[in-house]
């Protein structure tokens, strides 16, 4: 009863976080992180090179498990499940969770089979026909569809950088994830794709759970409704944006919003 | 600022800096003068050694015959069983009719010493493909003796002293004669293509070991490519990064380098001694250089996967592909050119290779050309090597034309893998 009170207040929990830590071999990069990510919002993670940011996003759909000599400690949760319990399987995790690079990384393949990929290996698709319609839905809701639609069989790795980061948007919206990270998806691309895709994340949102890690301020001030402050692998301060940017609580936030380090 | 009063000299223009300048030019012109003169030298060795091979060897494709009339008279051949004629007697009568001075014995057999064994088998074949020539007479062309052949080559000095040459001046005359009535002719050699090995030089051929190569390189291929390239994903992409799997690493390097003979030593101990598989067969030859081959293709393979950016990984990891996947979808497919590559000159390398076989013996003498990867058969670098210790004149022309074969086969299969690379490489 307390919990259904809570979310006529606040939206829901999508994400959870308890004291997670990490060390690469022996050095520690996260100590001991607790963050909620809310449903249906745009959570910006940022902080200075080297406090953790990435790392975090990628505690969340498990991308860790793929570094060697990594150890991790504490609790995330999917929708109240323990992600790192034995008994989520990750290929499902990582659909639910899907995520977005840094830089665009199609696959050497055309349009078509970029998207198609992740339907094609979850089978989402139970014919021709559905797979085209999730591929052309993907492409539509990244903005895309109108530029490719003539040139689905074109190789992704011709097109442009912008294109090509929608497109890798595109491809993980195409497996019905719940929540996307996104690793500072605009650093490689000039200001008009940069726009481009702030517009189509606020889009997004409706739809999904999205967590963005942004070296931008402006950007997380522009796309996000909560924002976290990483530095050193803790976790400084979390609040709405707004209220994060005007009135930071810690002093440690105001000097790095207002550019006196970082 | 009293300074600025100085006149304006900047510390690049002084003496010293010009001096340092002239001996850096001097520095770059002696090295390049140095890397021309290394890639001059090893082109003139190149052509040195390409140029004398093509020089002995080019006229192991070409063959002498000679033209003779041979009558299937009644008297040598049963025309209900023609089969067992006596041909040899026909060709004899055959060049006594052509030279009908000649009558003593010894001259006489000296004179069916012109014309090769096989002559009296092509007689025999020319009558059992039409019988219908019992009791006729018949013009053929017959394979010339090695000695002729080599005389006709120009590899005989006539101004040598007779004791001293492979040919005595009776046969030169015969050939001399045969020449001038145009009953001598060269012609191309496709025997020497199509045959197994001979003791006879004119009726040796590459056949034999052309197919023993493409049995041997087959199983080589069957057997180092798959297992290959299954421990080369599993060391790159599954196996934990422990202890033991370095210790793995390293000796897959070090057997890269191990000398060949050594393979062949195992092979003997294990296919032959313990395994107990066939002698002289293509299977143990081809085992033994896949166990030679494999190091090559894990490392090749290896670099290969590697050299496939971590973003297609993570890409695919991300979508929720799983680890089997990454590889079987995008990590082999887009690896393949190279693995291909590396493959490809790991069988020329193999190809190439004779001491391991010595030691498996297929260093046999084989004329029946094997027809399976278990028949006795011997290898295109090992033909080379028995024809090279042969002493008869007639096989110094055939080691260079079949060295000039392997070449063409390691040219070819160098060739495809560049052009699996241009082809077919995806880059980023």
């Amino acid at each position: 009863m307390v919990e259904a009170a809570a979310t006529r207040d606040a939206p829901r929990v999508k994400m959870r976080t308890r004291g997670l830590k990490l060390w690469y071999g022996d050095k520690q990069a996260l100590a001991g992180i607790d963050l909620d990510v809310a449903e249906h919002q745009v959570t910006a993670l940022i902080g200075p090179s080297g406090c953790g940011k990435t790392t975090f996003l990628k505690c969340l759909n498990r991308m860790t498990d793929t570094i060697n000599d990594v150890t991790t400690e504490g609790s995330v949760t999917l929708d109240d499940v323990d992600i790192r319990d034995r008994s989520v399987d990750v290929v499902q995790l990582r659909a639910r969770v899907g995520m977005v690079f840094q830089k665009p990384n199609p696959f050497p393949k055309t349009v078509y089979d970029n998207i198609a990929y992740g339907p094609r290996i979850h089978g989402l698709a139970a014919n021709r026909r559905e797979l085209d319609d999730i591929v052309e839905s993907s492409l539509r809701r990244a903005g895309l569809w109108e530029e490719v639609q003539g040139r689905l069989g074109d190789l992704a790795t011709g097109m442009s950088g912008g294109q090509q980061q929608r497109l890798c948007i595109a491809r993980s919206i195409a497996v019905a994830p719940e929540v996307i990270l996104m690793d500072e998806p605009c650093s490689a691309l000039d200001p008009i794709s940069t726009a481009r895709i702030e517009e189509l994340i606020d889009d997004l949102r409706t739809k999904y759970t999205i967590v963005i890690v942004t070296h931008n301020l402006q950007q997380a001030a522009r796309v996000s409704q909560m924002t976290a402050f990483f530095h050193l692998g803790r976790l400084i301060e979390v609040n709405g944006t707004a209220e994060l940017f005007q009135s930071p609580a810690e002093s440690m936030t105001e000097d790095y919003i207002t550019g006196r380090f970082g | 600022m009293t300074d600025t009063a100085r006149p304006m000299t900047s510390v690049h223009l002084s003496d010293s800096s010009r001096g340092r300048l002239r001996r850096r030019y001097a520095r770059e012109r002696n090295f390049k003068i140095v890397s021309v003169s290394a890639l001059v030298l090893t082109a003139v060795f190149l052509v040195i050694l390409l140029g004398s091979v093509v020089l002995n060897g080019w006229s192991g494709f070409l063959t002498t015959k000679l033209r003779l009339e041979v009558t299937y008279s009644a008297e040598h051949v049963d025309v209900d069983n023609p089969a067992n004629g006596n041909f040899r007697m026909i060709v004899l009568d055959g060049l006594r009719e052509r030279f009908p001075d000649v009558t003593e014995r010894r001259a006489l057999r000296a004179l069916l010493g012109i014309v090769s064994n096989q002559g009296a088998w092509d007689v025999r074949d020319a009558l059992l493909d039409n019988p219908s020539l019992a009791g006729t007479s018949r013009e053929l062309w017959l394979p010339a003796a090695t000695e002729v052949d080599m005389l006709n080559k120009g590899y005989v000095d006539r101004s040598a002293p007779e004791e001293l040459r492979l040919i005595d001046d009776r046969t030169i005359a015969w050939v001399d004669a045969l020449e001038q009535d145009g009953d001598l002719a060269t012609v191309f050699n496709w025997t020497f293509l199509a045959s197994g090995d001979s003791r006879e030089p004119e009726l040796a051929g590459v056949g034999g070991a052309v197919l023993g190569s493409f049995w041997i390189l087959l199983v080589t291929f069957v057997v180092s490519f798959p297992t290959g390239v299954g421990a080369a994903v599993f060391l790159e992409e599954f196996a934990p990064k422990r202890r033991w799997v370095d210790i793995i690493e390293v000796n897959i390097n070090n057997l890269a380098a191990v000398p060949s003979i050594v393979f062949g030593l195992l092979g003997l101990a294990v296919f032959l001694n313990v395994m107990h598989l066939p002698r002289s067969a293509p299977v143990v030859g081809g085992l033994t250089l896949a166990l030679m081959t494999l190091p090559t293709i894990i490392i090749t393979t290896r670099a290969a996967l590697k050299g496939i950016p971590p973003s297609i990984r993570d890409a695919a990891l991300a979508v929720g592909a799983s680890e089997v996947q990454v590889v079987s979808h995008f990590l082999l497919p887009l690896a393949m050119p190279r693995i291909l590559t590396g493959a490809i000159i790991g069988m020329a390398r193999a190809l190439g290779e004779s001491a391991p076989l010595l030691m498996v013996g297929m260093v046999a003498f084989v004329v029946d050309l094997p027809s399976g990867p278990t028949d006795p058969a011997t290898a295109l670098p090992v033909q080379v090597f028995l024809w090279a210790d042969s002493p008869e004149r007639g096989f110094v022309e055939k080691t260079s034309a079949a060295i000039m074969v392997l070449l063409v086969f390691l040219i070819a299969m160098n060739g495809l893998a560049v052009y699996l690379r241009q082809r077919f490489e995806i880059r980023w």
